[in-house]
């Protein structure tokens, strides 16, 4: 009766799809199915194998991954250049810091538990998107990032002058409390009869939200919306003729992309402590650029491994200058580069290097990994 | 009087930015790219006068023009190392380089400076003039000379030499250019030497400012941005225009809203220009100069 095509999976050949939603699935092919199971549970051991400073990376790296994900949909998707990010992260970070805060403090909190300060940090960042909708849907292309780019200035002015709530410059406040449903992600011991380091819990909490927030942006992006961001950055006016629209999706990808600015910016400043209204600067925005960039654009395994390779970067540079006799430690005077300018000269190289030979990133070394072993032992 | 005065200061700053802008600019017109390496070619250009006068103790303008030198050549180096093999890339990712170029530039030029601000030190810099009240310094009427005949001779370059044409014409489409005989290639390198040689100008008076030049300095190129903005990111006299308006609204607004407006915070003249730039994109979302978009299907 029914003239659609059964999509049904054909015996022994995993890869043929006989319909267009196995393309798209979530997960459409087995190896990643097995691939991401395998991911997940290295994951879940990491914890127990790995030493708490490298722990904090990675929990941080994957925090961040939350952050360079919306980034990812903007940009990446929806081809909206932002140099604006660090500007909705900051905005996350300070809901959530008031919001969550110690009560007590110096500084306004409201002592809020996690399930009202995290969505509402990623609420008013998304309403601030909202706002910057408007101006971006008549803005095309660099237009839109040096007005961006403007949008970090003043939210860092605004932030540096609110100091009562952010604290000012060079003093800072803490973040919100990490404390879910009871259990205090702020302080070690027993947990569910295992003995868990502070460490330990931040990076189950912080793989947990990944995880989710990984599977919404995959939704998104393989879903009506995710394909009009696509036609909207491959060619806009065509997008507008085939009847995809354009201020709706423009202003939709801001305020996505803010919403996970806001609760990664919210996470990342909960685990780190106190933080300065200085962070949110420029730099911020160029280091999530350069997590979307390295990792790949407009894929979300990409951004994953992007934010923590960018992540990582600092430890690794810390490590790298142990070999290299030239780099001195933190003071200016010793050596040719410090650790600190090993790192951030690491950035820019890593920036112009992977556009000028590896545009699609990590993600893109992998497709070749992959490819060369799907067809070995032949070439092609 | 007051007011005069802030004009004044105004427009001093203002021809700073106007300088930066136009290195903008020019760099849009030839490649369509906008380079966020300018403020690294500004920090460079300034300590190439820095060297030569205060190391070297070179008069001032001899420094300059060193100075200048130094800037161009770093232009053209960026131009053939880092964009020339990207030629035909989207232009996202060529002003991505030019970010990538600018920190690794500025770490460099970081070195140089160390912890100590570099001050370049302008002849008779610190004696003002004095008109009905208003006073000027020598260092702020030299920018504006300087910046007046750099403007002028930019013109009759473009208006009447061979490379001025060629480089309009390339400007003006690409492909025609090529087919002309134009070699496309050297008018890129060329828009860059001359926005590395603009930038180094604005650098050396960045650095024969109070503050001198400072690991930090480099944010005032960033100011530039706003002014391209404002005028339109393709028009010259749209640069220069925009440049000298964010300067002036810096100024006054460093005089008038600490009493009128407190409520904005210390130090607003500082993003004053960005806040500028939403109001004008608000109205005109090419900039004031600009040539609109039209697209086709």
């Amino acid at each position: 009766m029914s003239t659609a095509v059964k999509s049904r999976r054909l015996r022994g050949r995993p890869l043929v799809q006989t319909a267009y939603s196995q393309d798209i699935a979530l997960v459409n092919t087995p190896g990643k199915r097995r691939g991401v199971l395998a991911i997940i549970v290295v994951a879940l051991l990491l914890p127990f194998m790995l030493t708490n400073d490298l722990l904090l990376i990675g929990t941080l790296g994957m925090i961040a991954a939350v952050g360079a994900i919306g980034l990812n949909l903007v940009t990446g998707y929806a081809g909206q250049i932002s140099l604006g990010h660090a500007f909705f992260i900051g905005v996350g970070a300070y809901t959530g810091a008031v919001l969550g805060g110690n009560p007590d403090g110096p500084v306004v909190g409201y002592g809020l538990p996690i399930y009202i300060w995290l969505p509402a940090a990623g609420i008013v960042a998304a309403i601030a998107g909202l706002l910057v909708g408007p101006i971006a849907v008549r803005l095309r292309g660099l237009y839109l990032a040096i007005v961006t780019l403007g949008l970090v200035f003043i939210g860092e002015h605004v932030f540096r002058e609110s100091r009562t709530l952010t604290g000012g410059p060079g003093v800072g406040r803490r973040g919100p409390e990490l404390d879910v449903f009871g259990i205090d992600f702020g302080a070690s011991g027993a947990l569910f009869g295992l003995d868990l380091a502070r460490e330990q819990r931040q990076f189950f909490l912080a793989l947990a939200f990944l995880i989710v927030f990984a599977i919404l942006g995959r939704n998104i992006a393989r879903s009506k919306v995710g394909r009009a961001f696509s036609a909207v950055r491959d060619r806009d006016v065509a997008a507008a003729v085939i009847g995809v629209g354009l201020t709706r999706h423009k202003v939709m990808a801001f305020a996505m992309s803010s919403f996970y600015a806001g609760v990664a910016g919210a996470l990342f400043y909960a685990v780190v402590g106190v933080f300065e209204p200085n962070t949110f600067g420029l730099l911020l925005s160029i280091q999530y650029l350069a997590m979307i960039l390295i990792g790949g654009v407009a894929t979300i395994s990409g951004a994953i491994m992007g934010a923590i390779f960018i992540q990582s970067l600092s430890r690794l540079s810390a490590e790298v200058a142990g070999f290299l006799p030239f780099i001195g430690d933190s003071a200016a005077s010793s050596g040719i580069l410090t650790v600190f300018q090993l790192e951030s000269i690491l950035y820019g190289l890593l920036i112009v290097g992977f556009l000028v030979f590896e545009p699609r990133g990590l993600f893109g070394i992998w497709m070749r990994i992959r490819n060369y072993w799907k067809g070995w032992p032949f070439s092609y | 009087m007051q007011f005069a005065q802030a004009l004044v200061n105004g427009f001093g700053q203002g021809a700073i930015y106007a300088l930066l802008a136009l290195g903008f600019v020019m760099i849009y017109k030839a490649t369509r790219v906008i380079s966020f390496a300018q403020p690294a070619l500004m920090v460079m250009g300034g300590l190439v006068t820095y060297h030569f006068t205060r190391v070297f103790e070179m008069p001032f303008f001899i420094g300059l023009l060193f100075g200048i030198l130094g800037g161009a050549i770093v232009g053209l180096i960026v131009e053939r190392l880092a964009l020339r093999p990207m030629v035909g890339k989207p232009v996202f990712v060529l002003a991505i380089i030019t970010i990538g170029v600018d920190i690794v530039l500025r770490i460099i030029s970081n070195r140089y400076i160390g912890v100590q601000s570099r001050i370049v030190e302008y002849p008779n810099g610190s004696e003002r003039v004095s008109i009905s009240g208003v006073s000027i310094s020598q260092k702020t009427l030299g920018l504006i000379a300087i910046t007046a005949v750099v403007l002028l001779v930019l013109a009759l370059f473009f208006h009447y030499s061979r490379m001025g044409l060629a480089m309009r014409a390339t400007a003006l489409d690409q492909e025609t250019a090529l087919a002309q005989g134009i070699k496309v290639g050297m008018m890129f390198a060329m828009a860059w030497a001359i926005a590395g040689g603009l930038a180094a100008i604005a650098g050396t008076f960045v650095a024969a400012g109070a503050a001198g030049m400072e690991q930090t300095s480099w944010v005032i190129a960033l100011k530039a941005l706003p002014a391209i903005i404002i005028g339109g990111l393709d028009s010259l006299p749209g640069a220069v225009i925009g440049g000298l308006s964010v300067g002036i609204v810096e100024a006054l607004t460093a005089t008038y809203q600490p009493s009128v407006a407190p409520w904005l915070g210390a130090n607003f003249a500082l993003v004053a220009p960005y806040a500028l730039m939403f109001l004008v994109l608000l109205v005109r979302p090419y900039g004031l100069f600009g040539t609109k978009e039209v697209e086709r299907v």
